[in-house]
């Protein structure tokens, strides 16, 4: 079991708050990601959850029990670190077994988990090698076969794919989605490329200088952001904000239009402007135009055979249904 | 070609010499010594035997009859070595938690700590005299061990610590997540990983203690005294027993030297605080 909950949870360093005072409930068993720009105070809450940074003020529960003063060996959570943190003496076998030992288990229970553990992991033929001589992707699967064997209520991962290069990340995101649909358990995951917040999340945390700037599934995130900034945070590229006589037409401050629901025309439509850069990526083409009022560039998605370059004049329709309105503080009107 | 630098003619042979130099100066004193232990007193001071002399094993031999060498010799091993382990027990410990868990006031205490090596031992020589004797300690091997220990804590809590930041603290920290006691951490994780910082410390800290010539003298007249005593007890004040005297001085600084010798990669990376790798 593993839900847990943050109640008016506030942390400073020193004179400087990071995180303002903070409401936040994980449920049992839900893949909750915290993502935010760098600096926003992601990492200090995960490290507040683990029991590695003290609170300022606050409480915290893990299962119903309060775990504000509980140390980190005792709240029964597991975490993957960035760099692995895997403890270089130690073969992977030891490293796998290392919380075991610790828990005091007979030694023929710890050699079969570990066993089970490196198997789901593909990590049989490396048991007997120390951390060093593993690569990358290895290392970080070591990582977490030391916190599955534990079976913790909840894990919890600080970026753990952004030492991995593109491909080996796409494929740890798959196993680590896959493990969470194995196991059903609690897991925190903390990001900033929010294409691994989109694809693993059921619940997603946008965070912004330690403020929840919304919590919700990511389509909801994606569909009806709850202002500006989250608006401009979840979805890529990024939404297209445009103020100003446009914006008025629709009883807005400011509007936003995503670039995959722009229609791109060079005979007619509603915006006229020029084409600045054009990124052909195959499967799509975006385009960036300039002088349209209010949005500057604005970015287009379309489709990848769209035959446009530097210079071409374009017209751009926005989907009716797809304009989000968003009034003078940034906060979305229905 | 490659354009690599080359190295300046100093730095190919002015250096190595100048490193000679500077070593055989440093070795002269211990070699006169070694040397004048194998004349006989009335040969030491004599200037025809400067060099060539009849080497005698004279001094050693009555050294170790008249003078009880083994005894200070063993007490020097028994403060030594159980000064040294108590210091480790203390400082580990204490190291630990100033390099991952810090407080605002953590480099004040360090450097509040070093500035006790400031005071002068002289200043407090009376007190400690008076109180050492008034609580029955005078002359014991716990009063040695203790001072030892105490004058020492300082440099080897400041060695430790400098070993022990160099550790990332994620391995720490993984190991509370993974549920690890303090003392199991420190047991499993942190000493492993230290071990090599752990022994220069330990080492420069055995040498300090043997060396220790002010505190051992001065608190100690038999029961616990130690080479330095011995050393110091066979200093006449007309100076004639040179030859004695030298081999008394070998007899004591010889375990160190060599130990030194066979521990040099340690006690260089020691001193100079991990710097040299
Ligand atoms: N030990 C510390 N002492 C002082 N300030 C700190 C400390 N740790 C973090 N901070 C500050 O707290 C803020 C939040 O840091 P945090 O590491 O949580 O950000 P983050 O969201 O994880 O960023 P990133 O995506 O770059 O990892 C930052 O402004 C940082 O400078
Ligand atoms: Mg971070």
């Amino acid at each position: 079991m593993g839900r847990i909950v943050l109640k008016n949870v506030t942390k400073s360093f020193g004179d400087t708050q990071v995180i303002p005072p903070l409401d936040l409930t994980i449920e049992d068993g839900e893949f909750t990601v915290f993502v935010g720009p760098s600096g926003c105070g992601k990492s200090t809450l995960l490290r507040m959850i683990a029991g590695l940074e003290d609170l300022t003020s606050g409480y915290i529960e893990i299962d119903g029990n309060d775990a504000t003063q509980v140390p980190p060996s005792e709240r029964g959570l597991a975490m993957v670190f960035q760099s692995y943190a895997l403890y270089p003496h130690m073969s992977v076998r030891k490293n796998i077994g290392f919380p075991l030992r610790m828990a005091k288990m007979d030694q023929a229970e710890i050699d079969q988990k570990v066993e089970t553990a490196a198997q789901s992991l593909n990590l049989m033929d490396y048991l007997d090698r120390k951390p060093a001589d593993l690569s990358g992707g290895q290392r970080q699967r070591v990582a977490i076969g030391r916190a599955i064997v534990r079976e913790p209520a909840a894990f919890l991962f600080d970026e753990p794919l952004s030492n991995l290069d593109a491909a080996l990340r796409v494929g740890m995101r798959l196993e680590i989605g896959e493990l969470h649909e194995r196991l059903k358990t609690t897991m925190i995951y903390v990001t900033h490329d929010q294409v691994e917040a989109m694809t693993m999340a059921n619940k997603i945390v946008v965070l912004q200088a330690g403020v929840i700037e919304q919590v919700g599934s990511p389509l909801e995130l994606y569909h009806k952001p709850r202002n500006k900034f989250v608006a401009g945070f979840i979805g890529s590229p990024k939404m297209n904000l445009i103020e100003g006589a446009e914006a008025a037409k629709h009883n807005a401050h400011t509007i936003g239009v995503r670039p995959e629901h722009i229609e791109v025309s060079t005979t007619g439509g509603q915006w006229e402007g020029k084409v600045g850069v054009a990124e052909h990526l195959g499967s799509d083409t975006f385009i960036h135009v300039h002088g349209i009022d209010g949005c500057d560039p604005m970015t287009v998605r379309a489709a990848g055979d769209v035959a446009v370059k530097h210079g071409d004049t374009v017209f751009l329709t926005p989907q009716a249904q797809n304009i989000h309105k968003f009034d003078q503080k940034g906060l979305r009107i229905e | 070609m490659a354009i690599v630098a080359k190295p300046s003619k100093f730095a190919k042979f002015g250096r190595p010499t100048l490193a000679w130099i500077v070593g055989l100066l440093f070795f002269f004193p211990i070699f006169w010594m070694v040397l004048t232990s194998f004349k006989t007193d009335a040969d030491a001071v004599k200037p025809e035997y400067l060099i060539w002399f009849t080497p005698t094993l004279e001094n050693y031999l009555n050294m170790t009859e008249n003078y009880d060498y083994w005894r200070f010799a063993k007490n020097s091993v028994i403060t030594s070595v159980l000064a040294t382990a108590f210091t480790l027990f203390v400082g580990i410990p204490c190291a630990y938690a100033m390099a991952f868990n810090p407080s605002r006031t953590t480099k004040d205490v360090l450097m509040w700590m070093l500035s006790t090596k400031m005071l002068p031992a002289a200043a407090v020589l009376y007190p400690m005299t008076f109180i050492t004797k008034s609580l029955g300690l005078f002359d014991s091997h716990f009063l040695i061990i203790l001072v030892l220990s105490l004058i020492n804590l300082p440099i080897v809590v400041w060695m430790l610590f400098t070993y022990f930041k160099e550790i990332p603290k994620d391995i720490i920290e993984a190991g509370q997540m993974d549920g690890v006691s303090t003392w199991g951490e420190i047991k499993e994780i942190l000493i492993p990983l230290a071990w090599g910082g752990i022994a220069s410390t330990a080492l420069l800290c055995f040498i300090f203690c043997w060396n220790e010539a002010y505190w051992t003298v001065r608190l100690t007249t038999t029961d616990a005294a130690t080479l330095s005593k011995l050393i110091e007890g066979n200093r006449a004040p007309e100076g004639l027993f040179f030859g004695r005297l030298s081999a008394v001085s070998a007899a004591a600084v010889g375990p160190i030297v060599v130990l030194g010798w066979f521990c040099q990669k340690q006690l260089v990376q020691g001193l100079t605080f991990g710097a040299v790798k």
